[in-house]
């Protein structure tokens, strides 16, 4: 798809999200929110851990995972985000256009075209989209909140205004300890690679990249991972899967129905003129 | 809109002329998107400044248009934090634009149940009044000051407006002054 | 330790990151495994309040394995001078110094001495029956008797039985692995590996560092915590070396500014102290008394004066004494406690609140509210409300019926500040650094800045006294307070405060370099003599940006660093005796032999032409008399302290004493807690039963303060932010699964803390990174409390500091709140008048 920008395309660019470095701060999350203008999302103590965001969603594009475990004694903090995925469900099944790859490689919602259909939602392996439901007005809201906001699909654009301007996304720019990397993806494959030899040699426990292989379910992910466990564990599907993958071979068996269908009609058309 | 344009942002022909058949690309961008710009470029001016929370003091970059802060985010340039900022910081264009921001003078009579709205010059003459009359009030001629007042904070503050704040309490006796150093 | 650096300082972590990935091994020992533990190589979880009983460990695991950098140790530490003979050390009295007065409840530090000095001080101040004290005589000046800057007996040998090296052998022999293991509650083996690898990551290829936070601060002996830190530092050489040091992270963004230029009672500008209640008779007295024969302290009198002509200007004289007469003077303590006390008592009737929350941030924080209530008068200035405006209609009290709004005196102005986007200005952070912030915007409506507001208010006042002849009107009549202003609201000039600051020659009007050029005359001027040089040539340096690329790695070209832009201090120490690095890893500061000067990467913290070889003449004064191999240029014997003879209230050497409010008894000595540590047992600010004292058992918990990543403080700045509420909505405790299951606590629910002082509620978050830990024998339970909550914002909550007491460290009157005792029990605390109905209740059957 990056072939329609033509002399227009770019780098395919990505992130990186080491969670080896990730010191849980929730930078991202804030820096995400401030950028674009992303409404708070309720005030609800959860108790998981100090995770107070719960998932990703219309109204948190990156989420700060927490996981606490006892033995050994660790606390395992992991930045998620949308998987920009190579062969993304979402844009497939967008019925109106508003998802759309851009010339980056990343998979954006145009706010001027969504619908709110919410075909997408069920779309991604991930949960990631989202139709956008307004938080309690009371204590105030913020004021970026207007009506028409509301029912649409809202999810991490990689930022792409800031990407137009030369930027790079509000969440790796604010990292304190740059877990989260931003570049093109075939450099941020390359030291991801580096990274887990480095902390494999360090005899890490469980060290893995998780979206980085090209040949998986998704093509591979846009936004790839360093995690310390099973993906599981972060409440990652261990094998995503993109939901359209049978939509090829389902179409070349519409195709040669509906072939059947007009062949049949031709034949009558035909039949009865004879 | 002329016909041939109208055509030509057609869906159907934008994805055949455009090399994406699937009009999952090009063809499906919005003229919103294709003209999409930081908003941090549009600012009329940019403005270093640190941090208001912690110590580390790390660089901001705060970016205006039209008097109004419309972002800011970390400055590079700094050899503390290297444009990075951590949820306080990142947040701190919502701190000056808090929804529970006071913009106003709120004044509380002795006994009073409820805030009263004061003009800041009339509150200004009166906190004069209240300083002078309980220093005069309660001077102590032998060790040159007052007990009677105290004056807390200075942490969150400038070193400029913490020089006023010691050199003024020392000129009128005001030993009592102490700030977040002690909590 | 004694810090959650990656919670607290996040952006400042990325250089521990950095380190890690290098290879650094990052120790973190903390009662909670928190987010700066998870990212350590190591955790070591020790009882909050046991900090010196650990490092006390480390000192004698360095002494006894011989692992001390000798040549380091000898020449810069003073090691090898010897201590009056009557000093006696904690070990024989059992837990206390000698000069212990039972009456006084006060040390006389006579006998901590250097053997061969005078009695105290330069000038014979006791016979005159004063004394410089706490925070005053901290500077390592004042050092009497000092014949050119040397001890007068030495052994460098470090052999005789009272040399400080010897002492400190004998001081720390009990602080066995054992021992700390038992204090502490952590293993011998995870202590071990500690010792090991500190030692092993220091010397002249190595360095180590420290880094604390209120972790250590916030105890009644907390300055000897960092003390002991420091011994270990000394011992190890890691000062003044690039990669060692002891680095305080501090908590708000110009806290260290408002300590340099401060806002605190006892100090004026640069450290120098307010005049104390005591007759000094002529002034010169005083003069003498704050001025040591040698070190840079000789020049207490040039610092003095050039602040009162910054102050006074012209109406300072030689011949009025620069108005010392006029000054008004400090009692032993005036710091924010007593001050709240005095409320209380009705003896305070105004309060100024100017960025400050005492009604939420303050130990014992009911007490403060209740203060308040007793006032005439009150100014709070703030972005929002804070509790501390509220309290009269919105708090606890109010709740509960203690206070009645119609039946509170106090008068409130409540007036709205500007941010640090509206002003000019300059913070001063954790590193000395004063980095200026440019305006963005104007100050919206009434919104104003605190210059505008002091700088008017003394204005208005200026004007109203013109014509008075009160005696008590003459200081404030004779404050220099011209200051140009700009913009519609008649904002004064930040950067000429700052040229005042940064002083001047008074005749020509020239921006001073340095603190080197003033002068006891009266011909400079200069507000803060260590900020002295931050405007020279004119230029605000300060606001210098360049970037870091543009620069080596200290940067010298971004901001300015006190004192005249050292980015180290002490950073002689970083060269050998002869002035060599002591390795080329580890090079920063040299004698450059043929242009015969110090040199390196910094600005030297040196006379930049004293020979390392320099040997003071035996009338030298001042930096003059300290010889060229002695780093420490501030302490009259240019040596740093391992053992100090003078200037703390609660012993030369740091011993392990009980937190004020312990459930344990001090396994060293029948002395439980630090015998010198204020208390102020009042109905307002009880204490719990402690140790093995009847009634202990109800308030059987350690509980321990701090903060989150997500929320600032008291929560003016972060519970008011939507993006900050909503990562941290609200209110909990960290309990481990043990504790849960004894007091019966369920995850996600509701419990009730309580101390004598209060009840406030939480939600549960139980979790294995609290866990239980076994001292002297019994397994103990401790509670984190994160204080961010009050009773205002968008998320509310019961505030921490409601628990805690007011008890204090003596040097520094600092507040005990990272260790203190609690009970606990499941469901939400009683409301209204059954609150301190309860409270009472528990408190009545501990008796």
């Amino acid at each position: 798809m990056l072939d329609s920008y033509g002399p227009e395309a770019k780098e395919r660019m990505g992130f990186f999200t080491d969670t080896s470095v990730c010191i849980g701060c929730k930078a991202c999350e804030v820096a995400c929110k401030e950028w674009n203008l992303v409404p708070e999302d309720g005030l609800v103590w959860t108790g998981e851990s100090y995770d107070n965001t719960s998932e990703l969603g219309a109204n948190t594009w990156r989420h700060v995972a927490f996981i606490e475990q006892s033995d050994p004694l660790r606390w395992l903090m992991s930045s998620d985000v949308c998987k920009h995925c190579t062969h993304a469900g979402c844009l497939d099944v967008c019925p109106t256009g508003s998802l759309f790859r851009t010339e980056y490689g990343t998979v954006v919602v145009q706010q001027d075209i969504c619908n709110g259909c919410g075909y997408c939602v069920p779309a991604c392996p991930f949960g990631v989209l989202d139709k956008r439901h307004l938080p309690r007005q009371d204590p105030p809201a913020l004021p970026v909140l207007t009506k028409e906001e509301d029912g649409r699909v809202w999810k991490c654009t990689l930022c792409y205004d800031r990407l137009k301007g030369g930027h790079e996304p509000a969440c790796a720019k604010a990292c304190p300890t740059d877990s989260i990397q931003f570049g093109p993806l075939d450099e941020l494959r390359e030291r991801a690679d580096k990274r887990l030899e480095k902390l494999q040699a360090e005899n890490w426990n469980g060290a893995r990249l998780y979206g980085r292989d090209p040949g998986d379910g998704v093509g591979g992910f846009g936004a790839f991972f360093l995690l310390l466990d099973e993906p599981e564990v972060y409440g990652l599907p261990p094998d995503p899967v993109v939901t359209t993958r049978d939509l090829p071979s389902m179409y070349r068996s519409a195709a040669i129905a509906a072939g059947a269908v007009v062949a049949g009609v031709l034949a009558a058309f035909v039949g009865g003129s004879t | 809109m002329k016909l041939g344009e109208a055509l030509a942002r057609w869906p159907v022909v934008r994805q055949l002329r455009e090399g994406d058949p699937l009009g999952l690309g090009r063809a499906a961008q919005s003229e919103r998107s294709r003209a999409l710009e930081p908003r941090s470029d549009e600012a009329d001016h940019v403005v270093q400044s640190i941090c208001p929370y912690c110590a580390v003091g790390c660089g901001q970059l705060v970016h205006v248009k039209d008097g109004e802060v419309t972002h800011i985010e970390g400055d590079p340039a700094s050899p503390i934090s290297r444009g990075r900022l951590c949820p306080k910081g990142q947040a701190s264009k919502s701190y000056v634009q808090s929804p529970l921001r006071e913009y106003k003078v709120k004044y509380r009579r002795p006994y009073g149940t409820r805030w009263e709205e004061l003009p800041l010059d009339d509150a200004m003459g009166m906190i004069v009044q209240r300083i002078l009359d309980t220093r005069t009030a309660s001077w102590d001629d032998e060790l040159n000051r007052t007990m009677a007042i105290g004056n807390l904070g200075g942490a969150t503050l400038d070193n400029e407006e913490n020089y006023l704040i010691k050199k003024l309490c020392v000129g009128l006796g005001i030993v009592q002054v102490e700030n977040q150093a002690r909590i | 330790m004694g810090s959650n650096m990656a919670e607290n300082h996040p952006v400042g972590f990325q250089w521990v990151m950095e380190a890690r990935e290098r290879g650094a091994r990052v120790f973190h020992i903390d009662p909670r495994f928190t987010r700066t533990s998870a990212m350590s190589t190591d955790w070591i979880g020790i009882r909050a309040g046991s900090d010196i009983a650990f490092l006390g460990g480390v000192v004698n695991y360095i002494l006894e394995n011989e692992r001390y950098f000798e040549e380091y140790v000898k020449h810069f530490t003073n090691a090898p001078a010897i201590i009056h003979e009557d000093f006696v050390d904690t070990e024989d009295l059992d837990g206390l110094f000698s000069g212990w007065d039972p009456e006084k409840g006060k040390y006389d530090p006579t006998s901590w001495q250097y053997a061969g000095m005078e009695a105290h001080g330069a000038a014979g101040q006791r016979e005159q029956g004063f004394e410089t004290r706490g925070e005053q005589s901290g500077h390592g000046g004042h050092g009497g008797g000092l014949q050119h800057g040397e001890p007068p007996e030495e052994d460098l040998e470090l052999k005789h039985p009272r040399c400080v090296f010897q002492l400190l052998k004998k001081h720390y022999a009990r602080y066995t692995p054992e021992l700390v293991a038992d204090t502490c509650g952590c293993s011998v083996d995870d202590f071990l590996e500690y010792c090991s690898a500190i030692c092993d990551n220091s010397g002249r290829e190595r360095t180590g560092a420290f880094v604390y936070s209120v972790g250590w601060t916030q105890h009644t002996v907390g300055v000897q915590y960092i003390r002991t830190a420091a011994i270990v530092q000394q011992l190890l050489g890691n000062m003044g070396r690039p990669g060692g040091g002891i680095m305080a992270l501090r908590g708000h963004a110009s806290i260290q500014g408002s300590t340099d230029i401060p806002t605190l009672f006892n100090i004026l500008p640069g450290y120098l102290p307010m005049p104390h209640t005591e007759t000094y008779g002529d002034f010169q007295n005083f003069i003498d008394a704050n001025t040591s024969p040698t070190g840079w302290w000789g020049h207490f009198d040039a610092y003095w004066v050039s602040l009162m002509k910054a102050y006074f200007g012209e109406n300072a004289t030689e011949g009025n004494d620069w108005l010392f007469h006029e000054l008004p003077r400090v009692d032993d303590d005036n710091s924010v406690y007593w001050t709240t006390l005095q409320m209380l008592d009705g003896n305070v009737k105004g309060y100024i609140i100017a960025g400050e929350n005492p009604a939420v941030g303050n130990s014992n924080s009911k007490a403060h509210r209740l203060a308040l209530a007793k006032l005439d008068w009150l100014v709070v200035r703030d972005v929002v409300e804070i509790e501390s405006a509220a309290f009269w209609y919105d708090s606890p009290e109010i709740e509960s019926g203690e206070l009645r709004t119609e039946e509170i005196p106090t008068e409130i102005f409540f007036l709205p500040a500007a941010t640090h986007t509206e002003k000019d200005g300059s913070f001063t952070n954790t590193q000395r650094l004063l980095q200026w912030h440019w305006q963005a915007t104007e100050p919206k409506s009434d919104c104003r800045s605190e210059l505008w507001f002091y700088f008017h208010l003394g204005r208005m006042i200026k004007q109203k006294l013109a014509g008075s002849e009160a005696p008590r009107d003459k200081l404030i009549k004779a404050l220099r307070w011209e200051y140009p202003t700009h913009s519609a609201i008649q904002e004064p000039d930040a950067e000429a405060v700052l040229q005042e600051v940064s002083g001047r020659e008074i005749e020509s009007g020239t921006f001073l370099d340095g603190y080197p050029k003033l002068k006891a005359d009266g011909s400079t001027l200069c507000g803060c003599w260590i900020y002295c040089g931050c405007f020279k040539d004119g230029v605000n340096q300060t606001a210098r940006k360049e970037p870091y690329w543009e620069q080596g790695y200290v940067a010298p070209e971004w901001a300015w660093a006190w004192p005249a832009n050292r980015r180290l201090l002490y950073n002689r120490a970083s060269a050998d005796p002869d002035g060599k690095p002591w390795s080329e890893r580890k090079k920063y500061v040299w004698w450059d032999e043929e242009q015969k000067k110090w040199t390196g990467l910094d600005v030297p913290d040196f006379e930049e032409d004293k020979e390392p070889g320099y040997v003071p003449p035996d009338d030298a004064k001042a930096e003059k008399a300290i010889a060229g191999d002695h780093p420490f240029i501030m302490q009259a014997d240019g040596r740093s302290w391992l053992f100090v003879p003078q200037g703390l209230e609660d012993g030369p050497l740091p011993t392990h004493y009980e937190p004020h409010e312990s459930p344990f008894d001090n396994s060293l000595y029948s002395q439980r807690a630090n015998p010198r540590r204020q208390q102020f047992e009042r109905p307002e600010n009880p204490y719990n039963p402690v140790g093995s004292e009847p009634g202990s058992e109800l308030y059987p918990y350690v509980a321990t303060t701090y903060r989150l990543t997500e929320h600032h403080t008291a929560g003016g700045m972060s519970r008011t932010v939507p993006y900050l509420s909503e990562l941290q909505p609200e209110m909990f405790c960290e309990v481990s699964p043990e504790l849960a299951k004894e007091a019966g606590l369920e995850h996600g629910g509701w419990a009730t803390i309580y101390s004598s002082r209060s009840a406030i509620e939480a939600r549960v978050l139980v979790t294995d990174r609290i866990p239980p830990i076994e001292v002297q024998g019994r397994k103990t339970h401790q509670i984190g409390l994160p204080y961010h909550w009050g009773s205002r914002g968008l998320t509310t909550g019961g505030a921490a500091n409601d628990l805690s007491s007011i008890a204090l460290d003596p040097n520094v009157h600092i507040q005990e709140v990272k260790a203190f005792s609690v009970g606990i029990r499941p469901g939400r605390r009683p409301r209204g008048a059954a609150l301190p109905r309860f409270v009472e209740e528990m408190r009545s059957r501990a008796r």
